[in-house]
């Protein structure tokens, strides 16, 4: 065998290149690269700042003012917004800028809640759901089974299971969440079962399987950054659908129940009063429900684009 | 083989459905002459509970019902004394089901346009825009549209028809008032997984090889996008053709809304039964259809390890 290359052929390279090659940012992580695009992202620090707004004003809106949220006043009714009453009251004397941020506590929390277990369970069901469909006999029947559970908790009226938990628990604001929670992830859980079929077909999934990659690092790095978009859109749709909900079944009788508020008993409340002029009942909770919507779009959308490094400037 | 399998399980689904609907049903305190009660001398009351099968112990009410449910049968309504529950529902899906297309067809044409418009103009004034549409759309719920939508068309400018039902023009509001928030989440959706298609290379691919925008957008983009869009309308689909309560009330519309919610304060079983029956139905085949269509939007998913 000839040797065709010896040392006395290499020469050292010129010292000041020999740093050509050191990446000069360390590594941040994905999730530290996240947070530090977010915060660059404008769109998403105003959504966030908005909702601690939104979160603080529910907390301490109703004792920046010396009127209760069901105290009634019946010599000062229908009043518009004034530097008394800032946003007015309802025909009932009631101060509504107390009244809105007092709702705020049951609809926030309705709506955090639904957004909590649409995350927990419709995530976890439908993510496991699409990633288990085509993997054996086993894979199928994990898919074929969470599915008719889905299908189940869809089929059965919902109103009934109200009705039945208003038997065995106390009515009130625990009842409507556990009501609302039991069937309200089940849209979520078929969204993402759609997506991860999709995604796990797509060719780097299959390669990255085909190299020997864990299921927990392709669920982790490929599948979940890929759904995070949509999971998100989707959380920011049920919190007013949650919020929309209660308000259903209040107007059934079946909700908060008076004299206590919440933006959906308000809104349906100024329902029979806007026509006549009365603005400020359906304005001031429709407006909170959609700063509520826009923080949460604004801040999701800021999530989204800085978990896309194609979308990164 | 897929579809006789997928034909047993979906009576296996409608059949417990029905079970525990019946008993959850059946363990809620009531009587749908509860109110009769105090007027009706007692045999009066006693012969009636016996014509629904009231006065038979719980198991056997449930096996009578299964098996005039084998034989199609919902019986007979207990509110509406001449009608049986395959009546009321006959006479009322054209009206729900008509409605519920219409709200869908909408939602899907303006939200996938919106989505799209507002996916090629990332981060510009269209896709501002839309998303202040989108949020306003779902924060501003059917039961608030519809009111203003009947006093500004209908009322103060006299444009369409309403509180009654029957031509086009009476179904133009309802259906604008139902088609509004699902119009608005379909754009977001499509807005989303637009903008993660637009970033794949072969849109730059076909890009470079001098394919035009449009070609791109139809032929590559929107329909490797609309997966999201199509899981999302499944369950919705089956809620809105099987009829909605509120829209249906504001507008005197006749059709099967109602049945799903007054049923229950009635504790007028063979209506809550036969509702629930009739939408598990169309739930099952919906959500059967969604998942078969997932492959011919995207061949490469794959349902079952068999390869279906």
């Amino acid at each position: 065998m000839v040797k065709v290359a010896n040392d006395s052929l290499f020469r050292p390279l010129d010292p000041a290149k020999q740093q050509s090659d050191v990446i000069e940012r360390p590594s941040l992580g994905i999730w530290k690269e996240t947070f530090l695009s977010v915060i660059k992202n404008k769109l998403a620090v105003i959504g966030l700042v908005l909702l601690l707004s939104i979160i603080f004003l529910a907390l301490f809106g109703p004792a920046m003012v010396p009127y209760s949220a069901s105290e009634q006043s019946l010599t000062n009714t229908n009043q518009p917004p004034s530097s008394e009453h800032w946003f007015g009251t309802d025909d009932l004397g009631r101060d509504m800028w107390s009244r809105t941020w007092q709702g705020a506590r049951v609809s926030l929390t309705i709506g955090f809640v639904a957004a909590f277990v649409d995350l927990l369970l419709g995530v976890i069901v439908g993510g496991v759901s699409g990633y288990m469909a085509g993997r054996g006999k086993l894979g199928d029947r994990v898919d074929n089974v969470l599915m008719r559970i889905v299908e189940i908790l869809y089929g059965i009226p919902y109103l009934l299971v109200v009705i039945l938990l208003m038997v065995v628990m106390e009515p009130g604001i625990t009842t409507i969440i556990v009501a609302l929670s039991i069937t309200g992830w089940v849209g979520m859980a078929r969204i993402i079962r759609g997506q991860i079929l999709q995604l796990k077909s797509q060719e780097y999934v299959l390669a990255a399987e085909k190299l020997g990659t864990s299921h927990t690092k392709i669920i982790t790095r490929h599948l979940l950054p890929n759904t995070l978009g949509i999971i998100i859109i989707n959380l920011t749709f049920t919190i007013p659908t949650a919020i929309f909900a209660e308000a259903f079944l209040s107007f059934l009788g079946l909700g908060v129940q008076a004299p206590f508020a919440s933006w959906g008993t308000m809104t349906n409340d100024a329902l029979g009063v806007i026509l006549s002029g009365q603005w400020w009942r359906l304005f001031f909770p429709a407006f909170m429900i959609a700063m509520t919507m826009f923080a949460f779009n604004a801040f999701g959308d800021g999530i989204q684009d800085a978990l896309d490094p194609r979308a990164r400037k | 083989m897929y579809i006789v399998k997928r034909f047993i399980t979906m009576l296996v689904t409608i059949w417990v459905i029905a079970s525990l609907t019946f008993l959850i049903m059946k363990l809620i305190p009531g009587d749908p002459f509860a109110s009769d009660a105090d007027v009706l001398p007692e045999e009066v009351v006693e012969n009636m509970r016996a014509k629904y099968n009231l006065d038979e112990p719980i198991p056997v009410q449930y096996i009578l019902y299964l098996k005039n449910l084998a034989m199609l049968d919902l019986g007979p309504s207990i509110q509406s004394e001449t009608r049986t529950v395959n009546d009321l529902l006959a006479d009322g899906f054209p009206a729900s089901a008509t409605l519920g297309i219409q709200a869908i067809v909408v939602a899907l044409i303006f939200g996938l346009l919106l989505g799209i418009i507002a996916a090629l103009n990332h981060n510009r004034l269209l896709d501002y825009v839309s998303m202040v549409f989108a949020i306003v759309g779902i924060s501003v719920p059917s039961f608030i549209l519809a009111p203003l939508l009947i006093n500004f068309f209908a009322v103060k400018w006299g444009l369409l028809p309403v509180a009654s039902w029957g031509t086009f023009q009476h179904s133009v509001l309802p259906t604008l008032a139902l088609a509004v928030t699902p119009l608005a989440v379909v754009a977001r959706f499509m807005r989303s997984s637009m903008l993660e298609v637009m970033n794949q290379n072969y849109i730059k691919t076909a890009d470079a090889k001098g394919l035009s925008s449009f070609k791109i957008v139809v032929s590559h983009g929107i329909r490797n996008a609309i997966l999201p869009v199509v899981s999302f309308i499944g369950p919705l689909f089956v809620a809105l053709i099987t009829g909605t309560f509120v829209i249906e009330k504001i507008f005197a519309i006749p059709g099967i809304g109602k049945y799903f919610v007054d049923s229950i304060f009635n504790r007028d079983y063979p209506v809550i039964m036969g509702t629930t029956v009739f939408f598990s139905t169309i739930l099952v085949v919906t959500l059967f259809l969604i998942d078969i269509s997932y492959r011919f939007i995207d061949p490469r998913i794959k349902l079952t390890s068999k390869g279906d």
